[in-house]
């Protein structure tokens, strides 16, 4: 009999007189049911910029048409000459950078290329605010997994329109089958005596910039 | 109100002052107690240490005991836990049963019971009464209500003691650090008295404060709430302390 | 790991010595003290946590009840998207088959993600004796890797260690480490960071475990803080995954559960840095899944033993028991310790041990443990169940069988009283045999004069 035929066999037998199991769902759910659904958060970036800034990330805000300003300030403030570009990224965002070298990641930047870029500038797909979340699922401008993975830096735009409340909301509207980074902060470890420290294989350093309100 | 009292048989054996508290309080406060002489012993050691026929037996012998009886009261948190949650599983039920601080405050309804006891108290809430019978605040709600007594709150007081029945024989060095803890914490009070609603988690943090000449000693809350300006609690040898 | 744990004394024992350690004791008190208070603040702020704790409860017992028709769904999932799969009786089968994996790439050198079913299968030896050399990635791995040490956490398999030690361990076995490298955490991450880099660049294969497997997509999730996971699971040409059959969850929509529930009860985040989740052959990428049982299935058929089966591993147990902080994990002689390992290790690997029979005694039943679980692993009730199982030594049998004699009639009870009563003055203050371990630290309470039983009949309690 085969790994797979005797697990199974396994499996039937020692459940066979297992009870049928009813999942309650009474937390707060995407769709606002439950029993304590219908969370009254208001201010939703405001959390999420809250939250974000916990992880000793750096949070900005920016009004529609200031998002050039603030990445071209930030990309300056951390001493970036190769910026890292997913494909689909809105070109307007990056209109006001000057002296840095925009590396495009089409076709694929070769892994020790993308190690040598100082950084990396995304969008992402959704954002979570009681978790100071963001969510990447390799959609337009938020490029490949590696892309966010091997520069030092990481920018990251998010538009408040893509800010839900909880996980809940993040998990319905999210696709399964593409592949999902969901990233709370800049890489930490809590390896030593159990505290957390941030910065260690991942990018070191994270801004998230808020677009609109 | 007529109840009917399980003493355990740790309090029967070692600790009739806790039982002849219980019975002097109980009629203090309007009761009328009945105490079957059949009872013995709950079997929580032998549940709990792995003699599960014995211990259902026992359970049996419980429910016979009591069968007749509308509500049983327990001054061990403990045993309160073992009847109340263990007994079903084994397939055992019983008449109502309720710890002591529990029969006061939620079935009495009462928290003043008038007693005197001019000390400085700390409560140590055992992992049963604490985490199985969710006794909550109702022991210190009672303490507080003692003339006399300064109650001072007992630092990392939800962690256990390390007794946990046969595990301090099983175990020794694990559960004397753990008691060495518990007893620092103790000391950090500056507590005179030491207070708990079990007495065998008392035995095992009485021996170590005596066999280390600290002073502190162990009274269960029953001979606390028991006191009063007028009459001692016949016999109850509350400044002698236990250990030897 | 599992090797270097065979053959070791019973807990006790084990215990004995480890209390002993004052750095030891430190390292723990300090560690679990510190997660303790994150982890009671990140959930005190979730006003739902006990519906999600009921929920991830029954999503486990559910899975768990229809696990056969969950695996088929994930392995067509998982193949359909363009994965192998796998599946691996024991721990001997598992290894077989990741060995043949790595050799048909003709690499010799594979990066690891943390991942306690690789662990628990001997993973990186069996693969030594096939000559391939297996590099953990983890911190903490790292630090037990290089310092030819064993895992005494689930997630921190060095909390034993404080940063003194692992600032020596690193300057003595990783070559490139900085010469003037000093004890910050945030250095020795930065010396981490320099040592792994180019392994992580060069590396053709990984190997991982997963925190959850979705049935219903074939989608795996890894949840991690370093990043060393995310350059496992992206960079490498072939990624194989080792993962326990009750890892699965049945749908997408259960991870809004967990991914809620395990950061906060394991380092006490309101969501860990890094969560990787992907479905079958992904960016060019070789897949491969090995479904493992090794002992799995015995647990799944005990009835109140299966509920061991829901852990998702975040060792919050752990973190709380008293007894985990004072005996350390190397104890427990598993790479499971704590109480998830006192309850998980003998049904697994049964109880034929002195090691694994002592284990299910290993706990105060102070129920920390179950408090603090989020899916509502009744620990104290396994660990009694198990303790009903075990072997009794003689002794304690005799004594337990005449306790429950000297019980079962209360006349019987009423002699043995009278007599130590008669007798208290003469009774020693130091007992003999196993029960000196009492008396070793503690005096022994006094014999009244007289019981309670018999004040009783005395005096038909006393003045009214």
């Amino acid at each position: 009999m085969s790994a797979r035929e005797t697990i199974l066999r396994r499996i039937r037998a020692a459940v066979a007189d297992a009870p049928e199991v009813a999942v309650p769902r009474d937390y707060r759910t995407a769709s606002g049911a439950g029993g304590l659904g219908g969370s009254a958060v208001q201010d939703l970036p405001g959390l999420f910029a809250e939250r974000v800034d916990d992880y000793r990330a750096t949070v900005l805000r920016a009004g529609p048409g200031e998002v050039a300003g603030v990445v071209a300030e930030r990309a300056a403030a951390r001493g970036v000459e190769r910026l890292a570009v997913p494909p689909g990224l809105p070109e307007e965002w990056l209109a006001g950078l000057c002296d840095v070298r925009l590396l495009r990641d089409d076709p694929p930047l070769a892994n020790d290329e993308l190690d040598r870029a100082h950084g990396v500038i995304t969008g992402c797909a959704v954002a979570v605010a009681e978790t100071g979340t963001i969510v990447l699922d390799g959609g337009p401008g938020q490029g490949r997994r590696a892309l966010t993975l091997l520069p030092d830096y990481h920018l990251c735009v998010v538009p408040a329109g893509h800010i839900v409340r909880g996980v809940p909301e993040a998990v319905a509207l999210l696709d399964p089958r593409r592949p999902l980074t969901w990233i709370s902060g800049p890489s930490a470890t809590s390896d030593i005596e159990l505290d957390r420290v941030e910065g260690v294989h991942g990018p070191r350093v994270l801004d998230v910039v808020i677009v609109g309100n | 109100m007529r109840v009917a009292l399980f003493i355990t048989c740790v309090n029967d054996t070692l600790y009739p002052g806790t039982g002849r508290a219980v019975v002097s309080l109980l009629r203090r406060l309007g009761c009328e107690v009945d105490f079957p002489e059949a009872q013995t012993c709950c079997g929580q050691m032998h549940l709990n240490t792995g003699y599960q026929d014995e211990a259902r037996r026992l359970a049996r012998r419980f429910r016979a005991v009591f069968a007749r009886h509308e509500i049983v009261v327990v001054p061990s948190g403990s045993c309160a836990a073992t009847i109340r949650e263990h007994y079903p599983r084994l397939g055992v039920e019983t008449p109502r049963v309720v710890e002591l601080t529990e029969f006061l405050v939620d079935v009495l309804g009462v928290t003043d019971v008038g007693a005197y006891f001019p000390h400085r108290v700390t409560y140590h809430p055992t992992c049963h009464s604490l985490r199985g019978l969710r006794l909550g605040d109702r022991p210190e709600t009672l303490l507080r209500a003692v003339r006399g007594l300064e109650l001072v709150p007992l630092p990392g007081a939800e962690e256990c003691c390390g007794f946990g029945g046969t595990f301090a024989v099983k175990n020794p060095a694990v559960s004397a650090a753990m008691c060495a803890d518990k007893c620092r914490a103790v000391l950090d009070t500056g507590a005179e008295v030491l207070c708990a609603a079990d007495n065998s988690c008392l035995t095992h943090l009485g021996g170590a404060l005596h066999r280390q000449r600290t002073g502190v000693r162990v009274v269960h809350i029953a001979e606390i709430l028991a006191s009063t300006e007028q009459d001692k609690p016949a016999g109850t040898p509350i400044a002698s302390g236990r250990g030897r | 790991m599992s090797g270097t744990f065979l053959g070791m004394p019973a807990f006790p024992a084990n215990a004995a010595r480890a209390v002993q350690d004052s750095q030891l004791r430190h390292n723990l008190r300090k560690a679990t003290h510190t997660i303790r208070a994150k982890r009671l603040s990140t959930i005190a702020e979730v006003p739902d946590w006990r519906e999600l704790r009921e929920a991830a409860k029954a999503v486990k017992d559910a899975t768990l009840r229809d696990l056969d028709r969950h695996l088929l769904c994930l392995e067509e999932q998982v193949t359909a998207t363009g994965g192998h799969v796998h599946w691996a009786r024991d721990a001997a089968e598992a290894c077989r088959i990741v060995a043949g994996l790595v050799r048909a790439t003709g690499e010799t050198e594979v990066v690891k993600v943390k991942s306690m079913a690789t662990q628990e299968i001997g993973l990186n030896e069996a693969l030594a004796e096939h000559g391939i050399e297996a590099y953990e990635t983890d911190l903490a791995e790292l630090i037990v890797q290089l310092g030819d040490d064993r895992p005494s956490h689930i997630l921190v398999p060095a909390i034993h260690r404080n940063r003194a030690e692992i600032r020596e361990i690193f300057l003595r076995s990783m070559p490139d480490a900085p010469p003037g490298l000093t004890d910050e955490p945030a250095a020795l991450a930065e010396a981490a960071r320099l040592h792994l880099r180019q392994r992580f660049l060069a590396s053709k294969v990984a190997i991982s475990g997963a925190n959850f497997a979705v049935a219903e997509t074939g989608t795996l999730v890894v949840l991690e803080s370093e990043g060393n996971g995310r350059m496992c699971l992206t960079l490498p040409e072939t990624l194989i995954s080792v993962v326990g059959i009750e890892k699965i969850v049945p749908t997408w929509r259960d991870l809004e559960i967990f991914l809620q529930v395990l950061p906060r009860s394991s380092t006490g985040e309101r969501m860990n840095p890094y969560t990787s989740t992907w479905t079958g052959a992904t960016e060019g990428q070789t897949f491969h899944l090995v479904l493992l049982d090794n002992g799995r299935t015995d647990v799944l058929a005990d009835e109140i033993g299966r509920q061991a089966l829901r852990c998702i591993r975040c060792s919050a147990c752990l973190n709380v028991c008293p007894v985990y902080e004072r005996a350390g994990g190397h104890a427990y002689g598993s790479v499971y310790p704590g109480p998830i390992g006192a309850i998980l290790t003998p049904q697994m690997r049964g109880m034929g041990s002195p090691l694994d029979a002592s284990l299910p005694y290993a706990s105060t039943l102070c129920g920390a443990c179950y408090d603090a679980c989020p899916v509502a692993i009744d620990i104290p009730e396994v660990l009694v169940h198990l303790r009903a199982r075990a072997p009794h030594p003689p002794a304690e049998r005799a004594a337990m069988g005449a306790a429950a004699w000297t019980f079962s009639r209360a006349v019987r009870l009423t002699r043995a009283q009278r007599l130590a009563s008669r007798l208290r003055r003469l009774l020693p203050r130091r007992l003999p045999g196993p029960l000196s371990a009492w008396t070793d630290t503690r005096d022994l309470p006094e014999v009244p004069a007289e019981s309670f039983r018999d004040w009783w009949s005395r005096t038909q309690g006393g003045p009214r």
